[in-house]
């Protein structure tokens, strides 16, 4: 086993993606303490990856790699691990490490923290925390064993620590690309037309607390005399209450407002990734130990229509 | 079409959860299905309207009330319905995954369908776990499936809005993360008639995994900051916050 750390990079249209900058920032850091080295692994021809603070960049130049396919990258990472049998497996806890990660782990052996919020090292083991039960609780844990897979929450580390510009270095597939059984088929772009939340100043956001279609005309009253517009949580929008285009966090869009006015959400992980940096957040929910609570600037347990009635006679 | 569900029981995050020694206080908690499976659920009972076929609900009887869940399953369109008879309330997803892969394998089915994530897979998803024991392929955070001769055509999301659509050679497993319509809804009336007569295989475990993770604590999260809480009534908490807004010429 060596001691060092490979980080498993994420891009998109031919870019970097930020969660891949913080996880290398924050490899440097262990990379450090375990006295190994940091490796990032970029799978994908035409990707743009010299901007990377790693100690080496492997880059699998295959052109039939850079769309995203579950089947190959994950054998790919299998097989680079084999054979750099590393102390440390990073993955983004996104829809694309989401399908390796655990994967990875079943066919090694080697434990897995998925939800990782942060990583560091005790006497010369690993520590994890991991952002459990919505974000309710954290859960520390200590990997057993040689190597540990880490598939981190985007946002958890700063990027900066993770630029630089080490020049990758092209290897063949490890793996023969021709029998694979998922096959690439088209991107799908985001539905157009509707407002853009990410360019609104004020946003009201709804979640699944707002129990019911018929509701949003309460939200949407409030927005309006706000100068707001009104944005949603994910399950908000899959029982199709709000167009997709309204969806802030992890699938949907991240917004940084002036205003973040938010009524019935809880503050999951994956809406936390999309608004945490709003500069004014403050949240009306029912539940006293509402995570959201712990990002909001301002809060009230309360009923969130009894609130928004309130505050429509006052504005 | 031979279509497999899988259950998770879960600890309800609705409510307070209590910690007891390293691990959440299973005892004084709520146990929910997984609001994933909800959606894995529907989607399989879509596959098998268009095509056909039958549709199995498994589960790892964590507490002994797998029974409620499964028998909801039937109501919405499974066929057959299966538990894992564990008794074990902190069984981690690797464990879980094992039992099941083992239970899964001689049905050999042509579709996996399990949901996304749980929010106690502090070791994985079931589904990427499972997909590796039983060597399939597997795909997720999954917004449709349709399948055709043998491949299934589907759509996977990444973030804004962006996705891809992928066509994978049967069989595989897919964690799906939303159906292309609304979970149907079982009647109360329905699932109690269903629970009369439901017959519900039980199977021990088999087969041996461990998460290997050590828990050195379980607590909530110590954060830096927590929002000023503003207390009173709703009038008071309204007329607080719209003063906050003018004082910052946000209304
Ligand atoms: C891969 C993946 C991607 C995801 N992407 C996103 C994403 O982009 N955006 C997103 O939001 N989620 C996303 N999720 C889902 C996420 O995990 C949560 O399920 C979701 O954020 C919960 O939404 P919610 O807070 O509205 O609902 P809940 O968690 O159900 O919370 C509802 C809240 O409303 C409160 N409430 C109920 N009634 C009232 C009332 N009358 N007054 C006041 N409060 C009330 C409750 O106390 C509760 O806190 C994703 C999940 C996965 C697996």
């Amino acid at each position: 086993m060596s001691k060092d750390i490979l980080v498993v990079a994420e891009h998109f249209n031919g870019k970097i993606a930020d969660v891949t900058f913080e996880m290398v920032g924050k490899a440097r850091e262990l990379a450090a303490g375990l006295g190994g080295k940091v490796v990032a692994l970029v799978i994908g021809a035409g990707v743009e990856a010299n901007d990377l603070a790693s100690d080496a960049t492997l880059q699998v130049n295959e052109p039939a790699l850079t769309e995203f396919n579950p089947e190959a990258y994950a054998r790919i990472v299998e097989a680079v691990v084999q054979e750099q049998a590393p102390r440390l497996v990073m993955f983004g806890w996104t829809s694309m490490g989401m399908d390796l990660a655990a994967w990875l782990s079943g066919r090694t052996g080697a434990p897995c923290a998925a939800y990782v919020r942060d990583l560091r090292l005790e006497n010369g083991g690993l520590v994890i925390s991991c952002q459990a039960y919505n974000g309710k609780l954290i859960a520390e844990v200590e990997p057993q064993g040689e190597m540990t897979i880490a598939a981190c929450l985007a946002g958890s580390f700063p990027t900066e620590a993770g630029r630089g510009a080490t020049a990758a270095t092209s290897i063949p597939s490890p793996i023969a690309l021709d029998s694979l059984r998922v096959r690439f088929v088209e991107a799908i772009q985001p539905p157009p037309g509707d407002v853009d939340i990410t360019t609104q100043a004020k946003l009201v956001a709804v979640g699944r607390g707002i129990g019911g279609k018929e509701n949003i005309e309460l939200a949407e009253e409030l927005a309006e005399k706000l100068g707001a517009v009104v944005a949603a949580s994910r399950p908000v929008v899959d029982a199709g209450w709000l167009p997709r285009t309204r969806q802030v966090g992890k699938s949907g869009l991240k917004v940084k407002p002036k205003l973040y006015l938010m009524l019935g959400i809880s503050g999951a992980p994956e809406h936390l990734e999309g608004m945490k940096d709003a500069e004014l957040i403050i949240a009306i929910n029912t539940d006293k130990k509402a995570p959201i609570f712990n990002v909001a600037h301002y809060g009230a347990t309360a009923d969130l229509f009894e609130v928004a009635e309130a505050m429509l006679e006052l504005l | 079409m031979n279509i497999v569900v899988v259950l998770k029981h879960i600890p309800s995050v609705a409510d307070e959860l209590p910690v007891r020694g390293n691990q959440v206080d299973f005892d004084s908690v709520d146990f929910v299905l997984n609001e994933w499976d909800e959606q894995s659920l529907e989607q399989a009972a879509l596959i098998k309207e268009a095509l056909g076929g039958t549709v199995t609900a498994i589960g790892v009887d964590v507490i002994g009330e797998l029974d409620n869940l499964l028998h909801l399953a039937l109501a919405k369109g499974a066929d057959r319905a299966v538990k894992i008879a564990a008794d074990d309330a902190g069984a981690d997803s690797h464990r879980q995954a094992k039992w099941l892969s083992e239970a899964i394998r001689p049905m050999a089915p042509d579709l996996v369908l399990v949901g996304v994530q749980a929010s106690n897979d502090i070791d994985g998803q079931l589904g990427p776990l499972l997909a590796a024991y039983l060597d399939l392929p597997y795909i997720g955070v999954v917004s449709s499936i349709e399948v055709q001769d043998g491949t299934a055509l589907m759509n996977k999301e990444f973030a804004g809005g962006f996705g891809a659509r992928y066509s994978v050679r049967l069989p595989f497993v897919a964690g799906v993360q939303v159906a292309p319509k609304p979970p149907r809804y079982a009647p109360v009336s329905k699932i109690r008639q269903i629970a009369q007569t439901a017959k519900i295989e039980v199977l021990e475990p088999s087969g041996e995994a461990d998460s290997g993770l050590v828990f050195r604590k379980v607590a909530p999260p110590v954060v830096s900051g927590h929002a000023e809480m503003i207390e009173g009534s709703p009038k008071e908490i309204a007329a607080r916050l719209v003063a906050l807004l003018k004082e910052r010429g946000l209304a």
